[in-house]
Protein backbone atom coordinates (compact mmCIF):
# COMPACT_ATOMS: atom_id res chain seq x y z
CA UNK A 1 0.00 0.00 0.00
CA UNK A 2 1.08 3.42 -0.83
CA UNK A 3 1.17 6.07 1.90
CA UNK A 4 -0.43 8.75 0.75
CA UNK A 5 1.31 11.90 3.06
CA UNK A 6 1.28 9.94 5.92
CA UNK A 7 -2.40 9.22 6.09
CA UNK A 8 -2.67 6.03 6.15
CA UNK A 9 -6.36 5.62 6.53
CA UNK A 10 -6.88 7.07 3.11
CA UNK A 11 -5.25 3.90 1.66
CA UNK A 12 -7.92 1.97 3.56
CA UNK A 13 -10.80 4.43 1.77
CA UNK A 14 -8.95 4.10 -1.46
CA UNK A 15 -9.29 0.45 -1.63
CA UNK A 16 -12.87 0.60 -1.35
CA UNK A 17 -13.37 2.86 -3.78
CA UNK A 18 -13.46 1.92 -7.62
CA UNK A 19 -11.62 3.29 -10.49
CA UNK A 20 -13.84 6.48 -12.12
CA UNK A 21 -16.16 6.37 -9.22
CA UNK A 22 -17.47 9.72 -8.34
CA UNK A 23 -16.54 10.72 -4.91
CA UNK A 24 -17.62 13.15 -2.59
CA UNK A 25 -14.85 13.89 0.25
CA UNK A 26 -16.12 15.52 2.90
CA UNK A 27 -13.58 17.68 5.08
CA UNK A 28 -11.75 16.71 2.46
CA UNK A 29 -8.53 19.23 4.25
CA UNK A 30 -5.74 19.96 1.46
CA UNK A 31 -7.26 17.23 -1.09
CA UNK A 32 -4.36 14.76 -1.04
CA UNK A 33 -6.92 11.89 -0.74
CA UNK A 34 -9.03 13.71 -3.76
CA UNK A 35 -5.28 13.89 -5.64
CA UNK A 36 -4.25 10.54 -5.13
CA UNK A 37 -7.97 9.16 -6.05
CA UNK A 38 -7.89 11.09 -9.22
CA UNK A 39 -4.07 10.43 -10.12
CA UNK A 40 -4.31 6.58 -9.36
CA UNK A 41 -7.73 5.31 -10.00
CA UNK A 42 -9.28 8.29 -12.13
CA UNK A 43 -11.72 9.38 -9.96
CA UNK A 44 -13.85 12.65 -10.67
CA UNK A 45 -14.11 14.04 -7.07
CA UNK A 46 -15.19 16.58 -5.01
CA UNK A 47 -13.74 17.95 -1.90
CA UNK A 48 -15.93 19.92 0.58
CA UNK A 49 -14.09 21.83 3.55
CA UNK A 50 -14.96 25.18 5.47
CA UNK A 51 -11.56 26.11 6.19
CA UNK A 52 -9.60 28.58 3.71
CA UNK A 53 -6.45 27.43 3.97
CA UNK A 54 -7.69 24.35 3.02
CA UNK A 55 -9.68 25.64 0.02
CA UNK A 56 -6.43 27.15 -1.01
CA UNK A 57 -4.43 24.14 -0.67
CA UNK A 58 -7.03 22.09 -2.64
CA UNK A 59 -7.10 24.46 -5.67
CA UNK A 60 -3.32 24.44 -5.26
CA UNK A 61 -3.61 20.72 -5.07
CA UNK A 62 -5.73 21.01 -8.53
CA UNK A 63 -8.73 19.23 -7.06
CA UNK A 64 -12.17 20.38 -6.85
CA UNK A 65 -13.68 21.28 -3.83
CA UNK A 66 -16.62 23.33 -3.13
CA UNK A 67 -16.20 25.62 0.32
CA UNK A 68 -19.52 25.09 2.50
CA UNK A 69 -20.62 24.50 6.05
CA UNK A 70 -20.96 21.02 6.45
CA UNK A 71 -23.37 21.52 9.12
CA UNK A 72 -25.52 23.37 7.15
CA UNK A 73 -25.64 20.02 5.27
CA UNK A 74 -25.44 18.75 1.85
CA UNK A 75 -28.61 19.90 0.45
CA UNK A 76 -27.25 21.16 -2.78
CA UNK A 77 -26.20 17.61 -3.55
CA UNK A 78 -28.42 15.50 -5.54
CA UNK A 79 -29.63 11.51 -4.29
CA UNK A 80 -27.22 8.88 -5.23
CA UNK A 81 -25.10 11.04 -7.43
CA UNK A 82 -21.79 10.19 -5.75
CA UNK A 83 -20.97 6.99 -5.84
CA UNK A 84 -18.63 6.79 -2.29
CA UNK A 85 -18.84 9.90 -0.10
CA UNK A 86 -15.69 9.92 2.11
CA UNK A 87 -15.36 11.32 5.64
CA UNK A 88 -11.77 10.97 6.56
CA UNK A 89 -11.01 11.53 10.72
CA UNK A 90 -13.71 13.80 10.63
CA UNK A 91 -17.09 12.80 11.88
CA UNK A 92 -16.25 13.53 15.45
CA UNK A 93 -16.17 17.17 14.94
CA UNK A 94 -19.85 17.25 13.16
CA UNK A 95 -22.75 17.82 15.57
CA UNK A 96 -25.56 16.65 13.94
CA UNK A 97 -23.85 13.13 13.55
CA UNK A 98 -27.22 11.51 12.44
CA UNK A 99 -27.70 14.08 9.87
CA UNK A 100 -24.37 13.54 8.68
CA UNK A 101 -24.78 9.84 7.98
CA UNK A 102 -28.52 10.30 6.48
CA UNK A 103 -26.94 12.99 4.46
CA UNK A 104 -23.69 11.47 3.65
CA UNK A 105 -26.04 7.69 2.45
CA UNK A 106 -28.71 10.31 0.68
CA UNK A 107 -26.11 11.78 -1.59
CA UNK A 108 -23.80 8.48 -2.24
CA UNK A 109 -24.47 5.37 -2.83
CA UNK A 110 -22.16 4.21 0.08
CA UNK A 111 -20.39 5.81 3.01
CA UNK A 112 -16.86 5.66 3.89
CA UNK A 113 -15.83 6.93 7.06
CA UNK A 114 -13.16 6.71 9.99
CA UNK A 115 -12.81 8.27 13.17
CA UNK A 116 -10.82 8.56 16.40
CA UNK A 117 -11.78 5.17 18.55
CA UNK A 118 -12.63 6.60 22.02
CA UNK A 119 -13.50 3.47 23.61
CA UNK A 120 -9.02 2.26 22.84
CA UNK A 121 -7.05 0.87 26.08
CA UNK A 122 -5.34 4.23 26.56
CA UNK A 123 -8.39 6.15 26.42
CA UNK A 124 -10.11 4.14 28.90
CA UNK A 125 -6.60 3.98 30.80
CA UNK A 126 -6.79 7.77 30.73
CA UNK A 127 -10.35 8.30 31.76
CA UNK A 128 -10.24 5.68 34.81
CA UNK A 129 -7.14 8.47 35.87
CA UNK A 130 -8.94 10.60 36.31
CA UNK A 131 -7.86 12.49 32.72
CA UNK A 132 -9.38 13.04 28.95
CA UNK A 133 -7.60 11.26 27.12
CA UNK A 134 -4.33 12.66 25.09
CA UNK A 135 -3.03 10.79 22.18
CA UNK A 136 -1.82 10.15 19.19
CA UNK A 137 -4.80 10.32 17.57
CA UNK A 138 -6.83 12.47 20.06
CA UNK A 139 -3.61 15.34 20.34
CA UNK A 140 -5.85 17.95 21.77
CA UNK A 141 -6.54 18.96 25.13
CA UNK A 142 -10.74 18.95 26.43
CA UNK A 143 -10.44 22.87 25.51
CA UNK A 144 -9.01 23.25 22.73
CA UNK A 145 -10.17 19.88 20.62
CA UNK A 146 -12.12 20.51 17.57
CA UNK A 147 -13.90 17.06 18.67
CA UNK A 148 -17.22 17.51 19.57
CA UNK A 149 -18.51 14.32 19.71
CA UNK A 150 -17.39 11.43 21.54
CA UNK A 151 -17.63 7.96 20.63
CA UNK A 152 -16.75 4.02 20.62
CA UNK A 153 -16.58 1.75 17.92
CA UNK A 154 -19.45 0.34 19.74
CA UNK A 155 -21.44 3.32 19.74
CA UNK A 156 -21.17 3.78 16.02
CA UNK A 157 -22.45 0.18 15.40
CA UNK A 158 -24.89 0.65 18.10
CA UNK A 159 -26.15 3.84 15.87
CA UNK A 160 -25.63 2.03 12.85
CA UNK A 161 -28.05 -0.52 13.58
CA UNK A 162 -30.47 1.85 15.31
CA UNK A 163 -30.75 3.47 12.08
CA UNK A 164 -30.91 0.78 9.78
CA UNK A 165 -27.18 1.96 8.33
CA UNK A 166 -25.71 -1.44 7.05
CA UNK A 167 -22.09 -1.51 7.83
CA UNK A 168 -20.55 -3.80 4.68
CA UNK A 169 -16.76 -3.67 5.79
CA UNK A 170 -14.97 -2.98 8.82
CA UNK A 171 -11.26 -2.17 9.73
CA UNK A 172 -9.57 -1.39 12.93
CA UNK A 173 -6.33 -0.05 14.00
CA UNK A 174 -4.28 0.65 16.33
CA UNK A 175 -1.55 3.03 14.77
CA UNK A 176 -1.03 1.51 11.11
CA UNK A 177 -1.24 -2.34 12.36
CA UNK A 178 -4.38 -4.22 11.83
CA UNK A 179 -6.51 -4.97 14.74
CA UNK A 180 -8.79 -8.34 14.76
CA UNK A 181 -9.09 -8.84 18.59
CA UNK A 182 -11.35 -7.29 20.49
CA UNK A 183 -11.34 -3.88 18.02
CA UNK A 184 -12.95 -1.24 20.41
CA UNK A 185 -10.44 -1.99 23.31
CA UNK A 186 -7.18 -2.32 20.83
CA UNK A 187 -7.77 -0.22 18.08
CA UNK A 188 -7.16 3.82 18.09
CA UNK A 189 -9.48 4.70 14.60
CA UNK A 190 -11.82 2.77 12.96
CA UNK A 191 -12.85 3.03 9.50
CA UNK A 192 -15.95 1.50 7.60
CA UNK A 193 -17.68 1.07 4.50
CA UNK A 194 -21.31 1.90 4.88
CA UNK A 195 -24.58 1.07 3.05
CA UNK A 196 -28.43 2.20 3.08
CA UNK A 197 -30.65 -0.58 4.77
CA UNK A 198 -33.55 -2.39 3.62
CA UNK B 1 0.30 57.86 -9.07
CA UNK B 2 0.90 54.79 -10.88
CA UNK B 3 3.37 52.18 -9.56
CA UNK B 4 5.63 50.71 -11.97
CA UNK B 5 6.91 47.84 -9.67
CA UNK B 6 4.22 45.00 -11.26
CA UNK B 7 2.36 46.90 -13.73
CA UNK B 8 1.39 46.57 -17.34
CA UNK B 9 3.14 49.78 -18.21
CA UNK B 10 1.84 51.87 -20.54
CA UNK B 11 -1.46 50.68 -22.16
CA UNK B 12 -2.59 50.83 -25.10
CA UNK B 13 -6.40 51.01 -26.17
CA UNK B 14 -6.91 49.56 -29.63
CA UNK B 15 -9.96 49.43 -32.15
CA UNK B 16 -11.35 46.31 -33.45
CA UNK B 17 -14.47 46.73 -36.88
CA UNK B 18 -16.11 44.24 -37.95
CA UNK B 19 -18.19 44.41 -40.82
CA UNK B 20 -20.14 41.11 -40.86
CA UNK B 21 -23.62 41.65 -39.48
CA UNK B 22 -24.45 41.01 -36.06
CA UNK B 23 -27.45 39.61 -35.16
CA UNK B 24 -28.55 40.29 -31.76
CA UNK B 25 -31.05 38.49 -29.04
CA UNK B 26 -33.61 41.31 -29.14
CA UNK B 27 -34.11 40.82 -33.25
CA UNK B 28 -32.34 43.94 -34.04
CA UNK B 29 -29.30 43.92 -36.39
CA UNK B 30 -25.99 46.00 -36.17
CA UNK B 31 -24.41 45.83 -39.80
CA UNK B 32 -21.53 46.72 -38.56
CA UNK B 33 -19.75 47.45 -34.74
CA UNK B 34 -16.37 48.09 -33.06
CA UNK B 35 -14.59 46.66 -30.06
CA UNK B 36 -12.12 48.89 -28.16
CA UNK B 37 -9.80 46.43 -26.36
CA UNK B 38 -6.02 46.69 -24.91
CA UNK B 39 -3.78 43.70 -24.23
CA UNK B 40 -1.32 42.72 -21.97
CA UNK B 41 1.31 40.62 -22.12
CA UNK B 42 2.51 38.18 -25.08
CA UNK B 43 0.09 35.69 -26.91
CA UNK B 44 2.32 32.48 -27.48
CA UNK B 45 3.17 30.71 -30.30
CA UNK B 46 0.43 28.06 -29.85
CA UNK B 47 -2.04 30.96 -28.68
CA UNK B 48 -2.97 28.85 -25.92
CA UNK B 49 -2.20 31.44 -22.95
CA UNK B 50 -5.07 34.18 -23.76
CA UNK B 51 -7.53 35.31 -21.22
CA UNK B 52 -10.19 37.57 -21.26
CA UNK B 53 -11.22 39.92 -18.75
CA UNK B 54 -15.21 40.79 -18.66
CA UNK B 55 -15.70 44.28 -17.14
CA UNK B 56 -19.28 44.56 -14.83
CA UNK B 57 -21.58 47.34 -15.33
CA UNK B 58 -19.65 50.51 -15.24
CA UNK B 59 -16.17 48.99 -16.66
CA UNK B 60 -14.24 49.13 -19.63
CA UNK B 61 -11.34 47.58 -21.40
CA UNK B 62 -8.65 49.66 -19.83
CA UNK B 63 -8.60 46.88 -17.22
CA UNK B 64 -4.54 47.34 -16.05
CA UNK B 65 -1.73 49.93 -16.26
CA UNK B 66 -2.02 53.18 -17.50
CA UNK B 67 -2.93 55.16 -20.45
CA UNK B 68 0.05 57.55 -21.94
CA UNK B 69 -2.55 60.57 -21.64
CA UNK B 70 -3.49 60.41 -18.65
CA UNK B 71 -0.95 58.32 -15.91
CA UNK B 72 -3.65 58.94 -13.09
CA UNK B 73 -6.17 56.41 -14.92
CA UNK B 74 -4.93 52.69 -13.83
CA UNK B 75 -6.67 50.36 -15.12
CA UNK B 76 -9.97 49.11 -12.99
CA UNK B 77 -8.40 45.22 -12.62
CA UNK B 78 -4.71 46.11 -12.13
CA UNK B 79 -4.04 44.69 -8.59
CA UNK B 80 -4.96 41.32 -10.39
CA UNK B 81 -3.18 41.75 -13.89
CA UNK B 82 0.10 42.21 -14.55
CA UNK B 83 3.81 40.79 -14.20
CA UNK B 84 3.93 38.83 -10.63
CA UNK B 85 0.13 39.34 -10.28
CA UNK B 86 -1.90 36.96 -9.89
CA UNK B 87 -3.19 36.62 -13.53
CA UNK B 88 0.20 37.21 -14.34
CA UNK B 89 1.54 38.75 -17.60
CA UNK B 90 4.38 36.34 -17.77
CA UNK B 91 2.40 33.82 -18.69
CA UNK B 92 -1.00 34.49 -19.97
CA UNK B 93 -1.93 37.88 -23.07
CA UNK B 94 -4.82 38.83 -21.22
CA UNK B 95 -7.22 41.03 -23.06
CA UNK B 96 -9.59 43.31 -21.88
CA UNK B 97 -12.74 44.38 -23.97
CA UNK B 98 -14.81 47.50 -23.39
CA UNK B 99 -18.32 45.72 -24.36
CA UNK B 100 -20.73 46.54 -27.22
CA UNK B 101 -23.20 49.00 -25.75
CA UNK B 102 -20.70 50.55 -24.13
CA UNK B 103 -19.48 54.07 -23.55
CA UNK B 104 -15.58 54.08 -23.87
CA UNK B 105 -15.42 53.72 -27.15
CA UNK B 106 -16.71 50.15 -28.22
CA UNK B 107 -19.97 50.57 -30.76
CA UNK B 108 -22.89 51.82 -28.60
CA UNK B 109 -25.56 54.44 -27.70
CA UNK B 110 -22.61 57.64 -27.77
CA UNK B 111 -21.13 56.30 -31.32
CA UNK B 112 -22.29 57.37 -34.44
CA UNK B 113 -25.18 55.36 -36.31
CA UNK B 114 -24.16 54.82 -39.61
CA UNK B 115 -27.91 55.23 -40.71
CA UNK B 116 -28.68 58.99 -39.43
CA UNK B 117 -24.78 60.34 -38.75
CA UNK B 118 -25.54 61.16 -35.27
CA UNK B 119 -25.59 59.65 -31.85
CA UNK B 120 -26.99 56.12 -31.71
CA UNK B 121 -29.07 57.40 -28.51
CA UNK B 122 -32.00 55.57 -27.30
CA UNK B 123 -31.93 53.74 -30.77
CA UNK B 124 -29.10 51.99 -29.94
CA UNK B 125 -30.92 48.20 -29.04
CA UNK B 126 -30.50 46.41 -26.21
CA UNK B 127 -27.51 44.38 -26.00
CA UNK B 128 -27.84 41.02 -23.40
CA UNK B 129 -25.01 39.07 -22.33
CA UNK B 130 -25.07 36.44 -24.89
CA UNK B 131 -24.82 39.24 -27.66
CA UNK B 132 -21.35 40.84 -25.55
CA UNK B 133 -20.14 37.21 -25.80
CA UNK B 134 -21.10 37.12 -29.19
CA UNK B 135 -19.00 40.00 -30.12
CA UNK B 136 -16.25 38.97 -27.84
CA UNK B 137 -16.28 35.67 -29.68
CA UNK B 138 -15.40 38.20 -33.32
CA UNK B 139 -12.57 39.49 -31.26
CA UNK B 140 -11.11 36.18 -30.57
CA UNK B 141 -11.28 35.06 -34.10
CA UNK B 142 -9.81 38.35 -34.96
CA UNK B 143 -6.71 38.31 -32.78
CA UNK B 144 -6.34 34.63 -33.70
CA UNK B 145 -7.36 33.20 -30.06
CA UNK B 146 -9.34 29.76 -31.20
CA UNK B 147 -9.87 28.76 -27.15
CA UNK B 148 -9.09 31.21 -24.02
CA UNK B 149 -6.93 29.53 -21.39
CA UNK B 150 -9.69 31.31 -19.31
CA UNK B 151 -12.56 33.93 -19.27
CA UNK B 152 -12.92 35.90 -16.18
CA UNK B 153 -14.94 38.48 -14.89
CA UNK B 154 -17.32 39.91 -12.12
CA UNK B 155 -21.16 40.56 -11.60
CA UNK B 156 -22.32 41.13 -14.80
CA UNK B 157 -18.66 39.95 -15.93
CA UNK B 158 -18.78 36.68 -14.26
CA UNK B 159 -22.36 36.46 -16.24
CA UNK B 160 -20.17 36.92 -19.39
CA UNK B 161 -17.86 34.33 -18.62
CA UNK B 162 -20.53 31.70 -17.55
CA UNK B 163 -22.16 32.21 -21.17
CA UNK B 164 -18.97 31.98 -22.71
CA UNK B 165 -19.35 28.31 -21.66
CA UNK B 166 -22.23 27.90 -22.82
CA UNK B 167 -22.16 29.43 -26.38
CA UNK B 168 -18.79 28.32 -27.17
CA UNK B 169 -17.86 25.33 -24.95
CA UNK B 170 -15.14 24.82 -27.41
CA UNK B 171 -13.70 27.77 -27.08
CA UNK B 172 -13.08 28.32 -23.72
CA UNK B 173 -10.80 25.97 -21.26
CA UNK B 174 -11.43 27.58 -17.80
CA UNK B 175 -14.43 30.28 -16.70
CA UNK B 176 -14.03 32.60 -13.64
CA UNK B 177 -17.26 33.44 -12.27
CA UNK B 178 -16.72 35.90 -9.46
CA UNK B 179 -19.50 37.53 -7.38
CA UNK B 180 -21.89 36.19 -10.15
CA UNK B 181 -24.85 34.62 -10.21
CA UNK B 182 -27.39 32.52 -13.33
CA UNK B 183 -29.79 34.86 -12.98
CA UNK B 184 -30.96 37.65 -10.83
CA UNK B 185 -33.60 37.84 -7.66
CA UNK B 186 -36.28 40.50 -8.41
CA UNK B 187 -34.95 42.16 -5.28
CA UNK B 188 -31.66 42.26 -7.85
CA UNK B 189 -33.88 43.48 -10.54
CA UNK B 190 -35.99 45.92 -8.42
CA UNK B 191 -32.51 47.75 -7.86
CA UNK B 192 -31.51 48.45 -11.08
CA UNK B 193 -35.36 49.12 -12.51
CA UNK B 194 -35.56 52.12 -9.77
CA UNK B 195 -32.00 52.85 -11.21
CA UNK B 196 -33.57 53.20 -14.82
CA UNK B 197 -36.46 55.37 -13.54
CA UNK B 198 -34.22 57.65 -12.10
CA UNK B 199 -32.52 57.91 -15.64
CA UNK B 200 -35.86 57.52 -17.77
CA UNK B 201 -38.11 60.18 -15.78
CA UNK B 202 -34.90 62.79 -15.85
CA UNK B 203 -36.30 65.83 -17.48
CA UNK B 204 -32.80 66.12 -19.47
CA UNK B 205 -33.26 62.27 -20.54
CA UNK B 206 -35.35 63.31 -23.62
CA UNK B 207 -36.51 60.24 -24.24
CA UNK B 208 -32.87 59.23 -24.35
CA UNK B 209 -32.12 61.77 -27.40
CA UNK B 210 -30.44 63.80 -24.82
CA UNK B 211 -27.33 64.79 -26.76
CA UNK B 212 -29.75 66.74 -29.39
CA UNK B 213 -30.71 68.50 -26.42
CA UNK B 214 -26.94 69.35 -25.29
CA UNK B 215 -27.27 68.29 -22.48
CA UNK B 216 -27.36 65.20 -20.10
CA UNK B 217 -29.85 63.08 -17.79
CA UNK B 218 -26.94 63.96 -15.06
CA UNK B 219 -29.53 64.01 -11.90
CA UNK B 220 -30.87 60.76 -13.29
CA UNK B 221 -27.43 59.21 -13.65
CA UNK B 222 -26.51 60.58 -10.03
CA UNK B 223 -29.15 58.88 -8.50
CA UNK B 224 -29.06 55.72 -10.23
CA UNK B 225 -25.29 55.14 -9.14
CA UNK B 226 -26.01 56.34 -5.38
CA UNK B 227 -28.72 53.55 -5.63
CA UNK B 228 -25.89 51.55 -7.11
CA UNK B 229 -22.86 52.51 -4.55
CA UNK B 230 -25.71 51.55 -1.85
CA UNK B 231 -26.01 48.07 -3.00
CA UNK B 232 -22.52 47.25 -3.60
CA UNK B 233 -21.12 47.86 -0.07
CA UNK B 234 -22.26 45.87 3.09
CA UNK B 235 -24.13 47.30 5.96
CA UNK B 236 -21.26 46.76 8.36
CA UNK B 237 -18.84 48.31 5.75
CA UNK B 238 -20.97 51.03 6.00
CA UNK B 239 -21.41 51.64 9.20
CA UNK B 240 -17.33 51.00 9.91
CA UNK B 241 -15.88 53.74 7.69
CA UNK B 242 -19.21 56.37 7.91
CA UNK B 243 -20.82 55.60 10.88
CA UNK B 244 -23.15 58.49 11.79
CA UNK B 245 -20.08 60.33 11.04
CA UNK B 246 -21.08 64.20 11.04
CA UNK B 247 -19.71 66.39 7.66
CA UNK B 248 -19.58 69.40 9.84
CA UNK B 249 -19.44 69.38 14.07
CA UNK B 250 -23.40 69.76 14.40
CA UNK B 251 -26.48 68.97 12.88
CA UNK B 252 -27.39 71.67 10.23
CA UNK B 253 -31.41 71.34 10.17
CA UNK B 254 -31.46 71.76 6.16
CA UNK B 255 -31.28 69.00 3.47
CA UNK B 256 -27.53 69.96 2.81
CA UNK B 257 -24.99 67.04 4.06
CA UNK B 258 -24.77 66.67 7.32
CA UNK B 259 -24.03 62.81 7.51
CA UNK B 260 -20.01 61.76 5.53
CA UNK B 261 -22.10 59.18 3.78
CA UNK B 262 -24.40 61.54 2.48
CA UNK B 263 -21.18 63.71 1.24
CA UNK B 264 -19.57 59.81 -0.01
CA UNK B 265 -23.27 59.33 -2.21
CA UNK B 266 -23.20 62.28 -3.48
CA UNK B 267 -19.36 62.40 -4.59
CA UNK B 268 -19.57 59.16 -5.78
CA UNK B 269 -22.92 60.25 -7.90
CA UNK B 270 -21.45 63.57 -9.45
CA UNK B 271 -18.47 61.70 -10.47
CA UNK B 272 -20.25 58.96 -12.42
CA UNK B 273 -22.99 60.99 -13.89
CA UNK B 274 -19.75 63.73 -15.04
CA UNK B 275 -18.43 60.51 -17.45
CA UNK B 276 -21.00 57.77 -17.81
CA UNK B 277 -23.63 57.78 -20.88
CA UNK B 278 -26.99 57.31 -19.03
CA UNK B 279 -28.15 54.92 -22.14
CA UNK B 280 -25.38 52.95 -21.24
CA UNK B 281 -26.73 52.47 -17.83
CA UNK B 282 -30.16 51.79 -19.11
CA UNK B 283 -28.66 48.67 -21.68
CA UNK B 284 -25.98 47.31 -19.15
CA UNK B 285 -28.78 46.91 -16.51
CA UNK B 286 -31.03 45.50 -19.03
CA UNK B 287 -28.41 42.72 -19.80
CA UNK B 288 -28.38 41.94 -15.88
CA UNK B 289 -31.95 41.65 -15.42
CA UNK B 290 -32.28 39.54 -18.56
CA UNK B 291 -29.61 36.56 -18.60
CA UNK B 292 -31.22 33.74 -17.04
CA UNK B 293 -29.43 30.97 -19.07
CA UNK B 294 -31.75 27.95 -17.49
CA UNK B 295 -35.07 30.08 -18.50
CA UNK B 296 -34.81 28.19 -21.98
CA UNK B 297 -34.37 25.11 -19.79
CA UNK B 298 -37.84 25.53 -17.78
CA UNK B 299 -35.65 27.23 -15.11
CA UNK B 300 -33.44 23.70 -14.70
CA UNK B 301 -29.90 25.85 -14.48
CA UNK B 302 -28.50 22.03 -14.08
CA UNK B 303 -29.69 21.38 -17.37
CA UNK B 304 -28.63 24.70 -19.01
CA UNK B 305 -24.96 23.94 -17.88
CA UNK B 306 -24.99 20.53 -19.76
CA UNK B 307 -23.62 21.72 -22.54
CA UNK B 308 -20.29 23.92 -21.04
CA UNK B 309 -17.02 21.86 -20.74
CA UNK B 310 -15.00 23.99 -19.21
CA UNK B 311 -13.65 23.63 -15.91
CA UNK B 312 -14.57 26.32 -13.44
CA UNK B 313 -13.39 28.70 -10.47
CA UNK B 314 -16.86 29.95 -8.41
CA UNK B 315 -15.94 32.66 -6.11
CA UNK B 316 -18.39 34.70 -3.82
CA UNK B 317 -18.06 37.18 -0.66
CA UNK B 318 -19.41 36.57 2.59
CA UNK B 319 -21.13 40.11 2.48
CA UNK B 320 -22.08 40.55 -1.06
CA UNK B 321 -25.75 40.97 -0.82
CA UNK B 322 -26.52 42.01 -4.04
CA UNK B 323 -25.46 39.02 -5.55
CA UNK B 324 -25.14 36.60 -2.69
CA UNK B 325 -23.36 33.63 -2.24
CA UNK B 326 -26.26 31.81 -2.18
CA UNK B 327 -26.66 32.34 -5.86
CA UNK B 328 -23.21 31.30 -6.14
CA UNK B 329 -23.62 27.91 -4.73
CA UNK B 330 -26.52 27.48 -7.34
CA UNK B 331 -24.09 27.63 -9.94
CA UNK B 332 -21.75 24.97 -8.01
CA UNK B 333 -24.47 22.74 -7.15
CA UNK B 334 -25.15 22.71 -11.70
CA UNK B 335 -21.50 21.93 -12.08
CA UNK B 336 -21.22 18.96 -10.31
CA UNK B 337 -24.56 17.76 -11.28
CA UNK B 338 -22.67 17.69 -14.69
CA UNK B 339 -19.72 16.38 -13.26
CA UNK B 340 -17.45 19.37 -14.57
CA UNK B 341 -14.21 20.17 -12.70
CA UNK B 342 -15.68 23.20 -10.28
CA UNK B 343 -14.39 24.82 -7.10
CA UNK B 344 -16.08 27.15 -4.98
CA UNK B 345 -14.47 29.66 -2.76
CA UNK B 346 -16.48 31.70 -0.53
CA UNK B 347 -14.23 34.45 0.53
CA UNK B 348 -14.69 35.96 3.65
CA UNK B 349 -15.02 40.07 3.32
CA UNK B 350 -16.84 42.96 4.89
CA UNK B 351 -17.01 44.89 1.59
CA UNK B 352 -19.62 43.35 -0.29
CA UNK B 353 -19.95 43.28 -4.19
CA UNK B 354 -16.94 45.37 -4.53
CA UNK B 355 -15.00 43.37 -2.99
CA UNK B 356 -14.14 41.19 -6.38
CA UNK B 357 -12.02 44.76 -7.02
CA UNK B 358 -10.37 44.59 -4.16
CA UNK B 359 -7.17 42.62 -3.22
CA UNK B 360 -7.99 41.02 -0.57
CA UNK B 361 -4.82 38.42 0.53
CA UNK B 362 -7.20 35.34 0.46
CA UNK B 363 -8.85 36.32 -2.53
CA UNK B 364 -6.10 37.12 -4.36
CA UNK B 365 -4.35 33.73 -2.98
CA UNK B 366 -6.87 31.43 -4.37
CA UNK B 367 -6.99 33.72 -7.97
CA UNK B 368 -3.19 33.33 -8.20
CA UNK B 369 -3.41 29.27 -7.14
CA UNK B 370 -6.06 28.89 -9.92
CA UNK B 371 -4.48 30.79 -12.63
CA UNK B 372 -0.65 29.05 -11.75
CA UNK B 373 -3.05 25.38 -12.18
CA UNK B 374 -3.90 26.50 -15.76
CA UNK B 375 -1.63 24.20 -18.09
CA UNK B 376 -1.04 25.97 -21.35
Amino acid sequence: MTNVQGRFDFNIMADWIRPGEKVLDLGCGDGSLLRYLKDEKGVRGYGVDNDPDNVLACIKNGVNVVQINLEAGLSGFEDGFFDHVVMSLSLQTVRHTEQMLAEMLRVGREAVVSFPNFGHRSHREAIAGGRMPVSKILPYQWYNTPNVRFFTMADFEALCAERDIVIRERLAFDGEQVVTEEPNLNASIAAYRLGRGG
Amino acid sequence: MHETTNSVGLAQPQRAHFDTPLTLTGGAVLSSFDLVYETYGELNASRSNAVLVCHALSGNHHVAGWHADNPMNIGWWDNLVGPGKPLDTRKFFVVGVNNLGGCYGSTGPVTINPATGKPWGADFPVIVVEDCVASQARLADHLGIESWAAVIGGSLGGMQAMQWTLAYPERIRHALVIAAASKLTAQNIAFNEVARQAILTDPDFHGGHYFEHGVVPARGLRLARMLGHITYLSDDQMAEKFGRKLRREALQFNYDVDFEIESYLRYQGDKFAGFFDANTYLIATKALDYFDPAGSYGGDLPAALARAKAKFLVVSFSTDWRFAPERSREIVYGLVHNSLDASYAEIESSAGHDSFLLDDPHYHAVLRAYFEGIRL
